[in-house]
């Protein structure tokens, strides 16, 4: 008796579950539509940077109000504003900027990345005097915001004959004093002791050497959170300004300086207007390494975040 | 002598790295301190002055310009990390519930994360502009949508009014990140709970307030400490949104840290025998003592609030 009432429904219950359907539905709705509004406020600087940089610049100068689409089809604003150079810029080029990039790039990557290694390593694996004092410190630096020490390095570094120097002097400005992260010293040590201690000590017993053991066990072992610095040091690099700038002579700036510049019309039609078309060129070309970069890697990128609650 | 052998091993792998934390990061917090009491230092010959006192203290509270960057970094640091906490929360909780497309918006969600900050602050200069003189060039996106004739970011813009784009950013900016570590924490509320709530007939406003939120206020509370302090270094966005070429920011519009960075470049002291860099010390150290001081007051509610 009782079962039959449970398993037919009657007339209430039903418009009960229509109701709850609707209910469902019309939630559904409302969460689609927020976020595909959403997705679009965050799509829009993306279009628009696309779509200024593809405008004339006499659409860009001459107009009253600005077009939501180009209305004279201009690709070849990418070219000029790769090649672009100016006197007010010391006349060079995109291509010089891009290479000073690469360079700091390449070696903060690779020097970082082999000190935060070895760092880790001696923190996780190897038992000596004074190793938790060192972890302690470091956890502690960790906290301390990198304004405070930029005051200090600046003066540190100029003594050393390296600000605004005319040459490879304004590299090593720029790469020596953030070349050790304690972060990622802190993120590999997490990872590095989670490899279990038997290995070691098989290893040890078959006659290997720490550092045969560190290069052929530990580090395969921790090669995604390896690659997970790798690429926070490169995004790093590559968003890297205010440092950069202040000490870096001229010739040897970095990509983002390029980006704060301004490009100006230089036919000399008017004033020497701002190009906008071009600086939107500029911040496509930019952004495009990173968006590819991003697509490449997207697994690496958004643990390393996710654990990191730090910008680029 | 084993001890004694392996010690040097670990020097060893340890020596370069600390030699370089020492002279870059332990040695500079230290020296900051100290030249933000000797107000007579001098940032050329690295000689500290003969006075040990609080006059560069004093002369930073004293400056006007010192006061209205500390009142931006305020502003930008109470509006726009709550306002971004609270939209990140609805979007990562709708994405969650949502199973077709939901790796698309996530993606969409994501982008802002990997570009450059600058790049796309000087978007948002580009969409919000108005030429100084009309016809010089064209208005920006607002201004044509709106039929405007508004100066939102340049020269002549009103305090609420670049503020207004630079919060805009700010918020725009801070959704990426929040949103993926919601993401992940929502994950790992097991489903018993809402299948308990969905027996129970509980609504969905209920199951958010009372489960939802409960549950994720760990994550609720790291996020909020880790952008309450991104906030309060906030200087690219600003100089990116507001600025005009290269480093230059308006000193009505500086924040902080544009204030620590301004006195960096510049050698000698003022009419008073103020040295510049060690005003800029005092600042730098001063805005280390308020995020300090807001870090631990975050912890100690999140201590009493947040439910493990």
């Amino acid at each position: 008796m009782k079962s039959s009432t449970m398993n037919v429904p009657t007339y209430q219950s039903n418009e009960k579950m229509i109701a709850q359907k609707r209910r469902d539905f019309i939630a559904t709705l409302i969460k689609y539509s927020f976020l595909s509004i959403m997705a679009f406020i965050i799509i829009i600087p993306f279009y628009w940077m696309l779509n200024v940089s593809l405008q004339s610049s006499e659409e860009v100068l001459n107009s009253l109000n600005v077009s939501f689409f180009p209305r004279v089809f201009s690709p070849q604003n990418y070219v000029n504003t790769f090649f672009y150079s100016s006197a007010a810029q010391g006349n060079i080029d995109f291509p010089r900027y891009l290479l000073n990039t690469v360079i700091v790039a390449f070696f903060t990557t690779i020097g970082g990345t082999i000190f935060s290694i070895f760092v880790a390593f001696s923190l996780a694996r190897l038992n000596f005097k004074g190793r938790d004092l060192i972890f302690t410190i470091l956890l502690a630096t960790m906290m301390i915001p990198g304004e405070m020490l930029v005051i200090s390095n600046f003066v540190t570094v100029s003594r050393f004959g390296w600000v605004n120097a005319p040459n490879e002097g304004s590299y090593l400005a720029v790469i020596i004093p953030f070349l050790v992260s304690i972060f990622h010293i802190y993120l590999l040590r997490q990872t590095f002791k989670q490899i279990p201690n038997e290995l070691y000590y098989a290893a040890k017993v078959d006659g290997c050497t720490d550092f045969n053991y560190l290069w052929k066990v530990m580090v395969p072992m921790a090669k995604s959170s390896i690659v997970t610095i790798i690429i926070l040091r490169v995004l790093g690099t590559w968003n890297a300004y205010i440092w950069q700038d202040l000490v870096a002579n001229e010739r040897f700036k970095m990509i983002t300086t390029w980006l704060r510049s301004s490009f100006v019309d230089l036919q000399a039609t008017g004033s020497g207007r701002v190009l906008i078309n071009y600086q939107m060129a500029a911040t496509v070309i930019v952004t495009v390494p990173l968006l590819t970069l991003f697509f490449m890697f997207r697994k690496y990128i958004m643990r390393g975040v996710s654990r990191s609650g730090i910008k680029g | 002598m084993l001890d004694h052998k392996r010690d040097l091993k670990a020097w060893f792998y340890l020596a370069i790295p600390l030699v370089l934390l020492s002279i870059f990061t332990f040695y500079p917090l230290i020296k900051t301190f100290l030249i933000s009491f000797f107000s007579e230092y001098n940032s050329l010959t690295d000689d500290f002055g003969r006075y040990f006192d609080l006059y560069a203290y004093q002369t930073i509270f004293n400056d006007r310009f010192f006061i209205q960057s500390l009142s931006n970094t305020m502003v930008l640091v109470f509006i726009s990390v709550p306002l971004s906490t609270i939209l990140a929360l609805f979007i990562a909780v709708s994405l969650n519930s949502i199973k077709v497309l939901q790796k698309f918006f996530q993606t969409i969600f994501f982008l802002p994360y990997v570009t450059n900050a600058l790049a796309i602050g000087m978007v948002f200069n580009v969409m919000f502009s108005h030429p100084l003189i009309p016809g010089i060039a064209a208005e920006g996106l607002v201004n044509t949508l709106f039929q405007t004739s508004i100066d939102w970011v340049g020269p002549t813009a009103t305090y609420e009014n670049w503020m207004m784009v630079v919060l805009t950013y700010a918020i725009w900016n801070g959704l990426d990140f929040k949103i993926l570590v919601f993401i992940g924490g929502l994950q790992s509320i097991s489903k018993q709970y809402y299948d308990a709530a969905k027996v129970d007939g509980t609504s969905n406003n209920r199951i958010f307030s009372h489960i939802t939120v409960p549950l994720l206020s760990p994550i609720i509370s790291y996020i909020l400490i880790t952008s309450f302090i991104g906030a309060f270094k906030a200087y690219e966005s600003v100089l990116a949104v507001v600025g005009t070429v290269g480093r230059n920011l308006d000193r009505n519009r500086w924040t902080a840290v544009a204030y620590v960075y301004d006195k960096i470049g510049l050698a000698g002291t003022d009419l008073n025998d103020i040295s510049y860099y060690s005003r800029g010390a005092a600042a730098a150290v001063t805005l280390f003592g308020i995020i300090m001081v807001f870090t631990f007051i975050n912890l100690y509610i999140s201590k009493k609030t947040v439910h493990y």
